[in-house]
């Protein structure tokens, strides 16, 4: 008798439950935004301050890689993907397959820096010995290759620190600095731009690249020339900006079809003065200029 | 007669009404139990028909057995020219999985030959309990515990450039591996009937030499089949690999070289990828190497341990 009256009862609670979680879900508008891991903290702090803005919408922020949200945005699990990288045409014709059409916003600029290890003595760096580093069949093995000594390096060996092979940050390296070639076998591909500064950070020996954002007081970033014995810039917000930074990249967000609605209103705010003051206030670079006071 | 068929007929009526309704209960459990006895086996096959579905489509189109098995160029979202070579994902997994193993069998074998011959009372229980708690340690506090601890230690005792690779894995993954062939090298010590160890000891045998030359080849297909589940266990464990390893495309040629495991790079690569590419497709393929390895792998280990026991 007692457990049938306890079974009822939690088969009210559940049901009451159920019917609270639906009501909610009509009453506010929650858009889905998924994808790079460069953008994800920025799209976190927009989905944030956007309640402040929008009480009546939701914005669900998740990261993953460029890879991931482009793939959702294809098989139609979410309204906004993010993408540190251009979709490719593979995926824009598997999108169109799936009945989607990608529609491509620029919503900033990020400067891609070189970390290394702050006992390292190198201070600036050339695209070419990136891409001996960095490139399939490049020579520089070693770290006395480019006329250094790392203190507390064995052997001196170079610890190429790299990505896993769907992020966007990976496919714009690849495109920037080795031309589409591909990388060399044999980098430590981390899973997240956090673990690549995690891993420089405690080994002498590495070096790695991720979004300026990602920087912090433990680590060096290289000063980047465009060709050897050429002037180096140093990454900042400014130098992405006007261009002068070799491996500065748009950032994207895509979604499907123009933007209409709670979507197409969340976009415009992205866009607004507001919005790029929060992507500036987060290391990144505007995409439209600003004046945040 | 017939006063007294008559009662006996109405009492077979309404037992037979009653019969009735239990008899539907009985088929509709009996239904149920078999069900639920067979739905492993649903289960597998359902598991393993998805993923060949999955994986089909790279199998008849871009795969090619030379370049999947011998080479090891995996670069499958090259600008220039897609590769799909296991090499050295299967070279990872073997290296980590081999050492893995020879630092859990001695482990495993000393501490279920002293759980089941020496130990007794409350020490047994507690050594029990503290085994089995070890297996429940869930695999990514491993491989944090890899990440974070191992890495500085292993850079500062070798003076080696990075602390991710091999040696960091293997033992991460011996100490997984550990606790699971434990308990079965126990059950199959324990396997060893009481007479041949009395016996041994009739004939003036040490305790030492009684396991050593009695109990150990008594039990050897259990043990075999312990060593062969833990060899499972090291395959086809992911998370804790793909943290400790370092994930690069390597050959490893020493213990210090960093690898990367077929496992890891199925989980670090599937959910970015869209579904139905080639990249898609050949992860499953790897899916599909997976499961036929430890499908034969589990199964050797059951018939082994079988044997055992029939004999």
């Amino acid at each position: 008798m007692f457990s049938r009256n306890y079974l009822i009862v939690s088969i009210l609670i559940l049901t009451s439950m159920v019917l609270t979680a639906c009501g909610g879900g009509e009453r506010r508008q929650v858009i889905q935004n998924k994808g790079s891991d460069t953008l994800v903290n920025v799209a976190q702090a927009w989905a944030e301050d956007y309640q402040t803005v929008n009480p009546a919408v939701v914005v669900a922020v998740s990261g993953g890689g460029s890879g991931t949200g482009i793939a959702a945005l294809i098989n139609g699990t979410v309204d906004i993907a993010n993408a540190s990288r251009a979709i490719k045409d593979k995926e824009l014709k598997l999108a169109q397959d799936n009945g989607q059409n990608p529609v491509q916003h620029v919503v900033g600029f990020d400067a891609l820096a070189v970390y290394l290890h702050s006992d390292n003595p190198i201070d600036e760096i050339s695209i070419e010995q990136l891409a001996e580093i960095y490139g399939d069949g490049g020579t520089y093995l070693s770290w006395t290759d480019l006329g250094v000594e790392v203190p507390g390096c064995q052997d001196q060996e170079i610890v190429v620190v790299s990505r896993q092979n769907n992020s966007g940050t990976y496919a714009y390296f690849r495109e920037a600095v080795l031309s589409d070639r591909d990388f060399k076998l044999g980098t430590r591909d981390m899973h997240g731009s956090k673990d690549v500064v995690d891993l420089v950070e405690k080994t002498p020996c590495a070096i790695g690249y991720s979004g300026l954002a990602y920087a912090t007081d433990h680590l060096k970033m290289a000063c980047v020339a465009q060709g050897s014995g050429g002037a180096c810039t140093n990454p900042s917000v400014a130098t992405a900006v006007d261009g002068s930074y070799p491996i500065a990249r748009p950032l994207f967000m895509y979604t499907n079809g123009e933007p209409t609605g709670a979507i197409g209103d969340y976009m415009n705010w992205i866009l607004s003065n507001e919005g790029q003051c929060i992507i500036l206030n987060k290391g990144y670079a505007p995409a439209v200029k600003v004046n945040c006071g | 007669m017939e006063n007294q068929t008559v009662p006996a007929d109405s009492g077979l009526d309404s037992g037979f009404d009653r019969l009735n309704r239990d008899w539907y209960i009985d088929k509709a459990v009996q239904v149920l139990v078999f069900i639920g006895g067979i739905s492993a086996i649903v289960f597998i096959i359902g598991i393993f028909v998805f993923i060949s579905k999955e994986g089909f489509g790279f199998l008849v189109g871009d795969f090619n057995f030379k370049e999947f098995f011998f080479s090891p160029n995996w670069r499958p979202t090259s600008e220039s020219k897609e590769t799909f070579g296991i090499l050295a994902l299967i070279a990872g997994t073997a290296s980590v999985t081999g050492l893995a193993m020879l630092i859990a069998i001695p482990f495993s074998l000393g501490t279920a030959i002293f759980i089941a011959e020496f130990a007794s009372g409350k020490t047994r229980e507690f050594l029990k309990i503290t085994v089995e708690l070890l297996a429940a340690i869930p695999s990514v506090v491993w491989g944090f515990i890899g990440l974070a601890i191992m890495n500085p230690i292993i850079i500062k005792t070798f003076n080696v450039p990075v602390g991710l690779n091999v040696l960091n894995a293997g033992v991460i993954l011996g100490l997984m591996a550990a606790p699971i062939m434990t308990s079965i090298a126990e059950d199959a010590l324990k396997a060893v009937p009481d007479r041949y160890r009395e016996a041994a000891e009739a004939m003036g045998a040490t305790r030492w030499q009684v396991i050593y030359k009695v109990v150990l080849p008594a039990a050897k297909n259990g043990l075999l089949g312990a060593v062969l589940l833990g060899v499972g266990r090291g395959f086809g464990e992911t998370m804790a690999v793909l943290m400790a390893t370092g994930h690069s495309i390597n050959i490893p040629t020493s213990v210090f070289d960093s690898v990367r495991a077929l496992t890891a790079t199925i989980a670090a690569e599937l959910g970015e990828t869209a579904a139905g590419s080639s990249h898609y497709q050949a992860l499953f393929t790897i899916g599909i190497f997976l499961f036929i390895i430890t499908f034969i792998i589990n199964l050797a280990a059951d018939l082994i341990v079988r044997g055992i026991r029939k004999g």
